[in-house]
């Protein structure tokens, strides 16, 4: 019973970040079609991006924060700008392709300012357990899924409630139709990225929390993959249900069987869902096949 | 034949069926053969062991270009294939005994069969969707081969050191000989390898790749049959990477995973991106190019250690960065790679003082 509560919570947690991540790729391939490879890189450099304000600069956590979302978002439309918009009509491999030199570079200059070792930062999230059913559980860990539930929420209401959300949708739904509505598209192209810029983030910073501050946080960029296979390339709710899943899994698999089998497990459901149902639980079932 | 300003003329269907056409062509063929001949009586060993790598990355990059340049299926399980030819091949020579070139060939059929079974997905899938199908392939071999249940691979050891290669009382010598040596060995079969590929898209079963890549809808409405080019695609593709990886184990005398790992997947896409998608002159420039790449940045640090020591000092994270750029610069400022520049090049003589 212990184990399993623990279980759940650990799983709970690294699926929230996972869904955090994975968010910031589902917004770009929902409203420009590309497949990120960089996302893992996104995570990295926002958490060097958070760690430098609060830590090196000594800025106060408020106005780290700030810094850190102004600085994400600047290089979310900045790729978009000068990396993505030269690709519009390429083939799929090149895009890819992009995004992969992106990751290359941006791992690269992370570790020409910054080194390869872990950097320490002052825990954010309070550090003591608590007693859940018979298991002892970091409370880092909970909050963890607190913060997460609360900035997919926040992202969520944007989506249906505001102006912008609502033209992101459009856009995604039909970008000609958007077009005539008068909704810039090379605006909303800007905004997804920025936006997976700041979810990416949050989620690198929270990942640093209960981890520290090294290049290992892009590793965990590849596990979006699943992810979003899982849930669905193109859905949001796809992408909290994808993570979930996939963080419990993981921790399971982690705890009751192999800690070794835990990081390859993802990618065997990968594969099976692509067999099985390929468009995921939550994808529109428009997947190209022959 | 007459070759005009506008382009070569053919009166013959001989002619026409000829590789190359132009006394030009031919004259670029004696000298690739004089640059290939010349090279060992000219580098030292430190050279001579980057010109061995560039011949197996040639081999290696030719073979994913006929999947994914060709064929148009992507492939980020280059590292996952090529780990599978030097398994098996060092497996089956010095653990099962079989002569070296055999079980080089074995290990071809393997990585083939291998690379069959996880082109199946491609079946079904397109694009980006196949993209991740391969990586979660390649990412499912590398842990197979790092984990290596019941230690039958490297007996937990996590490398296999591999027998000097020898062959009918042949055995490659030592130190001031090993290079030149493999040397030999490795040119030829990546010559053959390479005439291989170009011949292969002057056949039926080449042109129904290129069908499948341009349309697939329409090659399946002309007949292609396109589970069987597909397949074909995969197996063929996996034999040369396969005939790479073993060459590798063979050649650096020691397999481990570390070799196959994602990074060498990506490696190779950039070689044929940078290279030129769907060329087989450009895989070998991209794999002459990617494989330099590194080297130059490494030499140039050293060279200017005194006036910018940062260079050095940070090495690993420059090498990376140049790599990340190239590809992106590639990618926006000429995407058909260093085969399309060369064209532009040939072009730009054929119609001076023209601009067109």
């Amino acid at each position: 019973m212990s184990t399993l509560v623990a279980v759940l919570a650990y799983g709970l947690a690294d699926g929230a970040i996972l869904a955090l991540a994975a968010l910031g790729f589902v917004l770009i391939y929902k409203a420009t079609a590309v497949i990120n490879f960089a996302q893992g890189e996104f995570l990295l450099v926002g958490a060097y991006m958070f760690y430098t304000a609060f830590v090196v600069m000594g800025l106060p956590l408020a106005v780290a924060v700030v810094v850190g979302v102004v600085v994400a978002t600047i290089i979310g439309i900045l790729v978009e700008r000068l990396i993505l918009r030269p690709m519009v009509g390429e083939s799929p491999i090149s895009i890819i392709m992009v995004t992969i030199g992106l990751s290359s570079l941006l791992r690269a200059l992370v570790q020409m300012f910054y080194g390869t070792s872990p950097k320490p930062m002052p825990k954010l999230l309070p550090t003591g357990s608590v007693n859940l059913l018979g298991a002892t559980v970091p409370i880092n860990r909970l909050l963890v899924i607190l913060v997460a539930a609360v900035v997919l929420t926040a992202f969520t209401v944007f989506f249906r409630r505001s102006k912008h959300g609502i033209a992101m949708r459009a856009v995604a739904d039909d970008q000609q139709a958007a077009m005539t509505m008068g909704i810039s598209v090379r605006r909303i192209f800007a905004m997804a990225w920025a936006l997976a810029g700041v979810s990416a983030l949050i989620a690198g910073v929270l990942l640093a929390d209960i981890s520290a501050v090294d290049q290992n946080l892009a590793a965990f960029g590849l596990l979006v993959f699943p992810v979003v296979i899982l849930g669905g390339l193109d859905s949001v709710p796809g992408t909290i249900v994808g993570g979930v899943i996939i963080g419990l899994l993981k921790q399971a698999t982690g705890t009751y069987f192999d800690p070794g089998l835990a990081t390859v497990i993802p990618y065997v459901v990968l594969v099976l869902i692509l067999l099985v149902k390929p468009y995921g639980l939550f994808g529109e079932t428009r997947i190209e096949r022959v | 034949m007459a070759q005009t300003a506008t382009g070569i003329h053919h009166r013959s269907y001989s002619s026409e069926l000829r590789l190359r056409a132009t006394r030009a062509e031919y004259l670029r063929l004696g000298l690739m053969l004089v640059l290939l001949i010349v090279v060992p009586f000219v580098l030292d060993n430190y050279w001579m062991s980057i010109a061995n790598t560039i011949l197996i990355a040639v081999i290696g990059a030719v073979g994913l270009n006929i999947l994914v340049g060709y064929t148009g299926q992507i492939s980020l399980g280059q590292g996952g294939f090529l780990a599978v030819g030097a398994y098996s091949s060092v497996i089956l020579s010095d653990r099962i005994g079989l002569p070296t070139p055999l079980a080089i060939a074995f290990a071809v059929v393997l990585t083939a069969v291998v690379g069959t079974f996880f082109g199946l997905p491609g079946l079904r899938l397109k694009g980006l969707y196949l993209a991740i199908a391969t990586l979660a392939s390649q990412q499912i071999i590398e842990f197979l081969i790092r984990r290596d249940y019941g230690g039958f691979l490297t007996g937990g050891l996590g490398y296999i050191n591999v027998d000097r290669f020898s062959f009918l009382g042949f055995e490659i010598g030592g130190r001031a000989v090993f290079e030149r040596q493999w040397y030999v060995i490795l040119a030829v079969l990546a010559v053959l390898a390479v005439m291989a590929a170009r011949n292969l898209f002057r056949t039926g079963l080449g042109r129904s790749f290129m069908a499948v890549r341009d349309q697939d809808i329409a090659a399946e409405a002309i007949g292609v049959n396109l589970t069987r080019a597909k397949l074909t695609a995969f197996a063929v593709s996996s034999g040369f990477v396969g005939l790479a990886g073993a060459l590798t184990a063979h050649y650096s005398e020691v397999v481990s995973w570390e070799k196959f790992t994602l990074e060498v997947s990506i490696l190779y896409l950039a070689m044929i991106i940078v290279g030129g998608l769907g060329s087989i002159a450009g895989a070998v420039y991209g794999a002459i190019f990617m494989t330099l790449l590194p080297v130059v940045i490494r030499n140039l640090a050293n060279a200017l250690d005194s006036v910018m020591p940062f260079l050095g000092s940070q090495l690993p994270a420059v090498q990376n960065a140049v790599f990340g750029l190239v590809i992106i610069l590639f990618l926006i400022i000429e995407p058909r790679g260093l085969n399309r520049l060369w064209e532009r090049v040939k072009e730009y003589f054929r119609f001076w003082p023209f601009r067109y």
